[in-house]
């Protein structure tokens, strides 16, 4: 039976949805392909004015996800919602979208290639043309607003084509991994970008296989592995799915205040590594002091997504995306 | 903001970018330039052959007689060539005898001295026709007519012929208009394949620079395979001007050289509107064939290979309607003129021999349906089969053509 999102929200999942306006809503998406399934049963719910990540490993399905909700695709199940409509082409003049693999006609003039980009989402080609212009010289490449694309490095062209996907001044910008190719300045540049977007009220999802870059920008982000998305939520919620650790340093090596540390409490040298109990600090620094532990230093730190990452999706998952990390930092 | 654009505005917004990439490429230079070469070179082989042609083809009649029936044969060949026209070979002196001269015919027909078919010997009351077996049955008539009024023994006094001319019989009227039908038929299949071909490496082309994935996020892929397919016809309509431009040169610098064919049924504008009508949905219909088989490849040897059943079921679509064109009203033909890709072949052809319109007002509408469902089945058969992606899972025995159809990483 075909699921309205109206009847799943009324079935009881208001509360993933929430009562903020959605960019995006999506349900149950599934995608099979010669009998593998790619993505499967993914829910997702974007707020708008949201940076939300898609965080994940080379083949967890991501590419996939976004095609699906771009209406590039079609899901084999599932709903999904996108800015209102539940055509993603309907509403393709309000959407920015920057594919994984970067594609412009090399003949093409730089302002000429946004001014198309811009033109396929309705912009006029006119309009188009001077905002491509400018664009060009605000983000310091007027010099090659009149060069053709194969005249331009690939950085640059890759520059252009980010601009292109903003040219129609979008309200939902999708980037799948936009820092794939990017030099460090160039990374730092669009991290300011997708800022700036963010402030002005844009929607901004993208796709990523680094963790610092979720960790950085996301308000909010979904974990996908092997098709499933086992965490979708803000940055913060991940987090704390797993306590915060607690390092500890005694004067004392051994005492009655071995009796306060939990189960998977491990010794590093003289550096004592565990879980903060879920009773809190409190009660942990009491059994402390009258166990005599003699404490040198107590630091409690969050988990970093990255720890998450590991929490949530297991670890074969964060090998599969350090491996994918690692592989980009070679690049 | 934008505002969202419709699936034809989308349609042309690729079909411009296309057309004017297409136009100002080296490429489309050679394109257009290919055809005329050996069209250039058959025109001038034509007129050369021609002039051949009319220099062999005017066989003449030698005569090597005495100097008073030599006058006599030449004032007969006078009197009637104008009675009997082409019938009636041209006569040459080979030589004038002298009473009681030798002449070997034989000899100096061997011999290719003398540049005629036959020689005609003896005297006008005992010619001797020496030549080919052929030759000679074919002129035994007229020269012995030739000979009979040398003599004077034919009538002096012909009686008038009164004439009363019609333009054409049904049975000549008939066989001219399918001369029409034919050479239009083969223009339009011609015209049809070489500019099909082209859409073919365009998609291929659009995959190569990674921008399909561009164009399907921000418009349907309907209104993608349209303005190809727009962009293309634009192209084909500005190849056929340019070609019909160098035509009327040619025709106007050959002059006779280029067939002139009789009048179709529906008359010359409507058949020439019919014509390009046909010309834009066989073109459609195969180029969204094409398009379909150009979507599906990523590289030009696949395009060449997946595109070669196409190009087959084309020649035999095009035999079908050639045969059908023989067969007015008969089943064959009414099957060619329902099927799809045979249809806009078999319906011209039909212009050129039958004069009723409304058949063609429906076979166009037919034809437009055909191609929208085509573009829409391509579409849709790109979108599920080729925008596919994740994890690579490439078994061993898919490999070329089929490894495309693996999942690409996510």
């Amino acid at each position: 039976m075909k699921m309205d999102l109206r009847d799943w929200r009324v079935a009881g999942n208001a509360a993933i949805a929430g009562d903020a306006a959605l960019a995006i809503e999506a349900r149950g998406l599934v995608k099979r392909f010669d009998g593998f399934t790619a993505v499967d049963g993914i829910d997702l719910c974007v707020p708008k004015g949201a940076i939300y990540g898609i965080l994940g490993p080379n083949g967890a399905g991501k590419t996939t996800t976004l095609r699906m909700l771009l209406g590039i695709i079609d899901p084999d199940a599932g709903v999904r919602r996108i800015l209102d409509a539940d055509r993603p082409h309907d509403v393709a003049h309000a959407i920015g979208y920057l594919p994984e693999e970067r594609g412009l006609y090399p003949a093409m003039k730089a302002y000429e290639a946004i001014a198309f980009v811009g033109a396929l989402r309705g912009l006029p080609l006119k309009q188009g043309r001077e905002r491509g212009r400018a664009l060009l010289e605000e983000h310091g490449l007027g010099f090659a607003a009149d060069r053709q694309i194969r005249q331009l490095s690939k950085g640059m062209a890759q520059q252009v084509q980010i601009l292109g996907t903003l040219v129609h001044n979008p309200a939902l910008v999708i980037f799948d991994e936009p820092f794939s190719g990017l030099d460090a300045i160039n990374q730092g540049r669009l991290e300011r970008m997708i800022r700036d977007l963010a402030e002005k009220g844009t929607t901004v999802i993208f796709s990523t296989h680094v963790i610092a870059h979720a960790e950085r920008l996301c308000d909010e982000v979904a974990i996908i592995a092997g098709g499933k998305v086992p965490f979708a939520g803000p940055v913060d919620v991940a987090r704390d799915r797993i306590p915060p650790q607690v390092r500890l340093e005694t004067r004392e090596p051994d005492g009655p205040w071995r009796a306060a540390l939990p189960g998977d409490a491990r010794k590093d040298g003289s550096l004592w590594s565990f879980s903060l109990p879920a009773s809190g600090v409190e009660p942990l620094l009491r059994a402390l002091i009258e166990g005599e532990a003699g404490i040198l230093s107590l630091s409690i730190e969050r988990a970093g997504l990255h720890d998450a990452f590991v929490a949530i999706a297991g670890e074969a998952a964060a090998k599969a995306l350090e491996a994918g990390e690692t592989t980009e930092d070679a690049r | 903001m934008s505002g969202r654009l419709s699936t034809m505005a989308a349609a042309l917004v690729v079909a411009r970018r296309d057309f004017g990439a297409i136009l100002f490429s080296r490429s489309f230079l050679f394109f257009l330039l290919g055809p005329l070469f050996p069209v250039l070179v058959g025109a001038m082989a034509g007129g050369v052959g021609q002039r051949v042609q009319q220099s062999a083809d005017t066989p003449q009649l030698g005569i090597a007689m005495e100097e008073q029936h030599v006058d006599a044969m030449l004032a007969a060949h006078k009197a009637l060539a104008h009675r009997l026209g082409d019938a009636l070979p041209d006569l040459t002196v080979v030589r004038t005898l002298k009473p009681g001269d030798a002449f070997d015919a034989q000899a100096a027909l061997t011999s290719r001295r003398a540049r005629v078919a036959a020689i005609l010997g003896g005297t006008p009351s005992e010619p001797i026709l020496t030549g080919t077996q052929a030759r000679v049955a074919q002129w035994q008539g007229p020269v012995s007519m030739l000979a009979a009024h040398a003599l004077g023994k034919s009538p002096q006094n012909y009686p008038e012929v009164s004439l009363s001319g019609v333009a054409t019989s049904s049975a000549g009227e008939r066989r001219s208009r399918l001369l029409t039908a034919q050479a239009s038929q083969t223009l339009l299949f011609l015209l049809t394949m070489l500019l099909a071909g082209m859409v073919l490496s365009n998609l291929v082309e659009e995959k190569g620079n990674k921008v399909i994935e561009i164009l399907a996020a921000a418009i349907p892929m309907d209104a993608v395979f349209f303005g190809k397919l727009f962009a293309m016809l634009a192209i084909s309509f500005v190849g056929i001007a340019v070609w019909a431009t160098a035509g009327l040169g040619l025709s106007v610098v050959a002059g006779s050289a280029l067939p002139d064919l009789p009048p179709p049924a529906v008359g010359w504008p409507i058949f020439l509107a019919l014509g390009i009508a046909y010309f834009s949905m066989a073109y459609l219909l195969l180029g969204s064939i094409f398009l379909a088989v150009g979507s599906m490849a990523s590289t030009v040897r696949e395009v060449q290979t997946l595109s070669m059943p196409a190009t087959m079921m084309q020649l035999m679509v095009f035999f079908l309607a050639s045969y059908a064109m023989t067969q007015p009203g008969s089943p064959v033909e009414i099957l060619a003129a329902i099927f799809p890709f045979s249809s806009p072949f078999a319906m011209l052809a039909r212009a050129a021999q039958d004069p009723a319109l409304w058949t063609h007002g429906a076979a166009l509408g037919w034809q437009v349906l055909c191609v929208v469902v085509l573009v829409r089945a391509g579409a849709r058969m790109f979108r599920t089969r080729v925008m596919k992606s994740g994890p690579a899972r490439v078994k061993p025995a898919k490999r070329g053509l089929f490894a495309r159809l693996r999942p690409a990483r996510a």
